[in-house]
């Protein structure tokens, strides 16, 4: 309403003034005069597109620089926090430290190389080294791939989640990763694993992008290159380290619910800025992927709790916290594809799931998964992925473009598109595939180099002593 | 000389610290402890496992008084702290070998 007003001043006063002067008796007759009317017009046209298109570029900028900034909260300190009250006190600073250290590694690896693996043009795997130490990313739009904020603006944005990625695959190994072998390791994964990811399904030319890909896959703000990445990561992580000394006799509670607590409830709020932030601009689709984010997280909040209430007698904070974000998982890739009352079903389905999941796969097959990457990411991007291809309806986004009557063509089952289940499969295996190849031949590696595990030793010690010669908490002054 | 310990739950400490003021007995240390006799303790959730935990929060309360006042000192304590049931605590008692205040080197029962 408020850009219908800006053009209508912006026209009259541009109109004015040459009306104006003609008024005045320029010589020429009625044909120049219309002439120069026209004339008049089209530059009023002009001028007024380009502020409206200026005013658009404002708001949709504006937008995605506060996305950005939610989306690093989400690491730093939301999942710091949130790793790191589930752990024993000996390990609170290590495990902080494990998400802070991505919040520079990435961010030096992205600007030297990684966007330009992940975004530029490549083939239909990865990108290609165009904008290697960002050559070519100016402050002026890349339409390839958000038309209305500088290409600097997504590159930034997109850093945020090449920086969470790695974070969350930390709560796998948490309590007895070496400091040097994690850096290591999430270094060569976040360019090996996560960008070749990205490039496939968001990257121009790649075989899971949604506008012309091989088997366009619907994933809105990243539950295939995001979440299942990491983490199917994390469970392939949790398995070659083993478990922890004393796992599971030993009880090994979470040793501040509170830091947990704090750092969910950033992980929901940051949320809006990487599922709204995913539409690219600040219209109405990003108001559709904020709306379907917070009823999912709640939904899902509501349904793990619901369920332990049951299965165990009592609702636990823990249980509602890990129900909210197993929500935000599964709501991530359809985000922008699904209507509110589906992200309702989605968030309680994912809810029941990753309770399931945690509580009866973890203790089943024993796997020291310790902060349930793999319960939560994993298996919740898993289930968010296949729930996309069948609640997504191009009311909402018509991603797969219009037909040849102009009607919008159907995106998921409830359009009628069965189809894209396939596609959806698609995406899910190759992300299981990737990680599971990918990270194992780097855990492989990055052993062989220099040792994956602290010493028993060390491990009892904890790794705030023992990697970085500090204490997290004093109790002594 | 005797020195009074007394393993005592922590919500009966300011009662016991009222009893024995009233009963004239002035110094004492309080000492924040976990223990458990025959009580048993509570069950926690993490994840869906349950685990118990069965080292309980206690408070202990040292003092060394005079013989003559000994009896007084307990029956304070007991009074104060008892419930009735599992998990009201203990008291013991040693003999102490002297008593000095730092302040001016006193010696013995005058120390106290």
């Amino acid at each position: 309403m408020c850009r219908g007003v800006v053009r209508l001043l912006v026209f009259t006063a541009v109109l004015g003034s040459p009306i104006f002067l003609l008024a005045q008796g320029a010589s020429g007759g009625p044909e120049a005069a219309t002439q120069a009317r026209i004339a008049a017009l089209e530059q009023a046209v002009k001028t007024a597109q380009a502020s409206s298109a200026s005013a658009q570029t404002a708001g949709d900028n504006a937008w995605m620089l506060t996305s950005a900034a939610l989306v690093l909260l989400m690491t730093g300190p939301g999942l710091a926090l949130f790793y790191g009250g589930l752990v024993r006190r000996k390990n609170i600073l290590g495990t902080m430290m494990q998400s802070f250290a991505m919040m520079g590694l990435v961010t030096i690896l992205w600007a030297v190389v990684g966007y330009s693996l992940a975004f530029g043009h490549g083939n239909a795997f990865i990108g290609g080294f165009e904008h290697v130490f960002l050559r070519g990313v100016s402050l002026a739009p890349d339409p390839d791939y958000a038309k209305t904020i500088p290409e600097q603006t997504y590159m930034v944005y997109q850093l945020m989640f090449a920086i969470i990625t790695p974070a969350l695959i930390t709560g796998a190994f948490a309590e007895r990763m070496k400091f040097s072998a994690m850096a290591l390791f999430l270094s060569l994964w976040s360019l090996f694993v996560y960008c070749p990811m990205a490039h496939m399904v968001w990257g121009v030319g790649g075989m899971l992008n949604a506008s012309g890909g091989h088997f366009p896959s619907l994933d809105f703000a990243g539950g295939t290159v995001v979440h299942i990445t990491s983490g199917v990561s994390a469970l392939i992580t949790a398995l070659y380290l083993g478990k922890r000394i004393g796992y599971p006799k030993t009880a090994m509670p979470p040793h501040s619910l509170v830091l947990s607590f704090i750092g969910a409830c950033l992980l929901w709020v940051g949320w809006f800025g990487f599922n709204a932030g995913s539409a690219l601009n600040s219209g109405p689709l990003a108001t559709s992927a904020f709306i379907n984010t917070h009823f999912a997280a709640a939904a899902a909040a509501l349904g793990w709790t619901i369920a332990e209430w049951i299965h165990n007698g009592k609702p636990t904070a823990l249980g509602a916290i890990s129900g909210a974000v197993a929500g935000l998982v599964a709501i991530t890739p359809a985000s922008g594809f699904v209507q509110p009352m589906s992200a309702l079903l989605i968030g309680l389905l994912a809810g029941f799931f990753c309770f399931l999941m945690v509580f009866q796969v973890k203790s089943r097959f024993g796997y020291d998964d310790s902060l349930d990457a793999f319960g939560v990411h994993g298996a919740g991007g898993t289930l968010g992925a296949i729930l996309t291809g069948i609640f997504a309806v191009s009311a909402i986004n018509a991603a797969f473009g219009t037909d040849a009557a102009g009607n919008p063509i159907g995106t998921g089952v409830l359009d009628g598109h069965w189809g894209q289940l396939v596609n959806q499969f698609a995406g899910v295996a190759m992300a299981w595939g990737i990680s599971a190849i990918g990270t194992l031949v780097l855990l492989f590696a990055v052993d062989k180099a220099i040792g994956l595990r602290v010493s028993p030793e060390e491990e009892n010690t904890g790794l705030d002593l023992s990697q970085h010669g500090e204490e997290g908490y004093d109790f002594n002054t | 000389m005797v020195k009074i310990e007394a393993v005592i739950q922590p919500s009966k400490l300011d009662a016991v610290k009222d009893a024995l003021l009233e009963a004239g007995i002035e110094g004492m240390t309080i000492l924040e402890a976990r223990g458990h006799g025959r009580q048993k303790g509570h069950t926690e959730f993490y994840r869906g496992r349950e685990y118990t935990v069965d080292l309980l929060p206690k408070v202990k309360i040292e003092m060394v008084v005079s013989e003559d006042r000994k009896e007084k000192a307990i029956q304070a304590i007991s009074g104060a702290a008892r419930t009735g049931r599992i998990g009201d605590g203990k008291i013991f008692i040693t003999r102490i070998e002297e008593a000095i205040r730092i302040r001016n080197d006193e010696r013995g029962e005058t120390a106290l």
